[in-house]
């Protein structure tokens, strides 16, 4: 089974701006709110909606980046041992709405871990989910996003990849098969 | 490469250079962690660890608890002067009684050289040496290396100069292997009295000349003189060995080039290091201190989600 494109870079591009859009629509002018992008990838596409924003706002955003390793439940569940990304929080979270960012929503657990990193920089006013991709059907805890870029209905044998210029591919969805040794 | 290629840290000896890295890679992260405001993380709120103590430490003792405790482990405080050990309990049977007690990991320093090994040969858990004799101290090295890293960008290529009692200091070996292994080039000064013999096989330089190994090196790494072990007495006195190889102010500044200073602590001020030279500009040996709790967190963290 051959992997299967579910966006091109242009889908691709369109929707990362609609998403910024609609965050517009809800937080005007980001006086309190601030964007925190999930590590690894979920950083990519927090930039790259802060980059948009603050463009078109002309004023920074508040921006950080989060690393969930510590806080995660399967540290030594997993096969491979996890290694930790940086995080960078140069400002608090008290009081502020924070839109969390990921790139692909499968089982929740990720996210979960990613609350727990996020409370440890002060008490959000509000805490905001949003998703490139969101895998319906398989959440493990009841976690929902609030901004999806699009719904995928997969089985438990795929898995939807996210490529991403900075990493050096086009911008695009995939999906891939699971190859089972 | 995401994990350690051995169960347990013993000495730098036994790991690799990629092993290094990886160590001070998680470390960057934890530095993150202990500069926050809310300095701990839930990742070993799973796991006991018991710091087995059979010589007095103040400043690895506490370093590994806040390390441990910064990771939300349970943390057992164990020191031999108020324990069985003076009953006459061997080795073995004071820690498989710990371990009977659920206890995941074991950090030891021990007087003689080679405990761990001993340890980690006949119990089943993972052990860190914190210190065996004279022998290694590897967290120290990882932490001195890492300390060079931060401040110069990298060991590899740079110049460093251990400088004052080789003889017993297991800081000074565990440094020799971690140095090389990431790259440095390592010269060893002292009087010739503290210097193990045929200390040259390890391929490093010696030298009796202070001030040439000052000009000469990019890092000053300044062991403290053990005055609990110098029963022989190796040099005719402390004010003599301040003389010749105590390094001060104006030494620092009557060099071509500016260096880094270091030491291990705890320092004799005014014997192998002026004051005037320990708080100068020069010296990082407070950044050594903090680095060494964020070492010390990636060990544990990586030794702990080992899979074996």
């Amino acid at each position: 089974m051959a992997q299967r494109v579910l966006f091109d870079t242009q889908r691709f591009n369109i929707t990362v701006t609609r998403l910024s859009h609609q965050l517009l629509e809800n937080h005007g002018d980001f006086a309190n709110a601030c964007i925190v992008g999930i590590q690894p990838r979920g950083v990519f596409l927090a930039q790259r909606i802060h980059n948009y924003l603050s463009k078109l706002l002309k004023r920074d955003i508040a921006f950080g980046k989060l690393d969930n390793t510590f806080y995660r439940d399967d540290f030594r569940s997993s096969d491979k041992q996890l290694t930790p990304s940086q995080t960078e929080m140069n400002f608090t979270v008290e009081n502020k709405t924070v839109i969390l960012v990921d790139d692909v929503m499968y089982t929740g657990r990720t996210i979960r871990a990613a609350m727990d990193a996020l409370l440890d920089f002060g008490r959000p006013k509000k805490v905001e989910l949003l998703v490139l991709v969101e895998r319906r059907f398989s959440r493990e805890l009841p976690i929902q996003p609030d901004y999806v870029g699009l719904y995928v209905d997969s089985i438990a044998e795929e898995k939807v990849r996210v490529d991403w210029k900075e990493q050096g591919d086009d911008d695009k969805i995939v999906m891939v098969p699971i190859n089972k040794p | 490469m995401s994990q350690l290629s051995v169960k347990h840290l013993l000495g730098i000896k036994y790991i690799t250079a990629a092993d290094i890295e990886l160590i001070f890679k998680t470390a960057d992260s934890f530095k993150e962690v202990i500069n926050r405001p809310i300095k701990r993380v839930p990742t070993l709120r799973d796991t006991t660890i018991v710091n087995l103590f059979f010589e007095n430490s103040t400043r690895t003792r506490i370093s590994f608890e806040l390390a441990e405790k910064r990771l939300s482990a349970d943390v057992l405080n164990f020191s031999a002067s108020a324990s069985s050990v003076s009953k006459g309990e061997t080795l073995i049977d004071t820690v498989n009684n710990i371990l009977a007690m659920k206890v995941d990991m074991v950090v030891m320093r021990h007087p003689a050289p080679g405990a761990p090994m001993f340890l980690a040969k006949h119990v089943d858990t993972q052990v860190i040496n914190a210190g065996d004799g004279t022998h290694e101290h590897p967290t120290q090295a990882l932490l001195d290396a890492y300390s060079i890293r931060e401040k110069l960008g990298s060991v590899k290529g740079k110049k460093v100069a251990i400088i004052g009692d080789i003889r017993h200091s297991r800081v000074a070996l565990s440094n020799i292997f971690c140095l090389q292994k990431l790259g440095a080039d390592v010269t060893l000064c002292g009087p010739p009295t503290l210097m193990p013999q045929f200390v040259e096989t390890l391929g490093v330089k010696v030298s009796n000349n202070i001030r040439e190994t000052l000009e000469w090196c990019d890092v000053a790494n300044v062991l403290r003189i053990q005055m609990e072990r110098q029963e022989t007495r190796y040099f005719p006195s402390i004010r003599e060995y301040a003389m010749y190889y105590g390094i001060d102010r104006k030494m620092l500044d009557g060099l071509k080039k500016e260096i880094v200073l270091m030491h291990p602590g705890p320092i004799n001020r005014g014997v192998e290091i002026s004051s005037d030279a320990a708080d100068s500009g020069h010296s990082i040996i407070l950044d050594q201190v903090e680095n060494g709790v964020a070492i010390r967190m990636a060990v544990l963290y990586l030794l702990s989600g080992r899979k074996s």
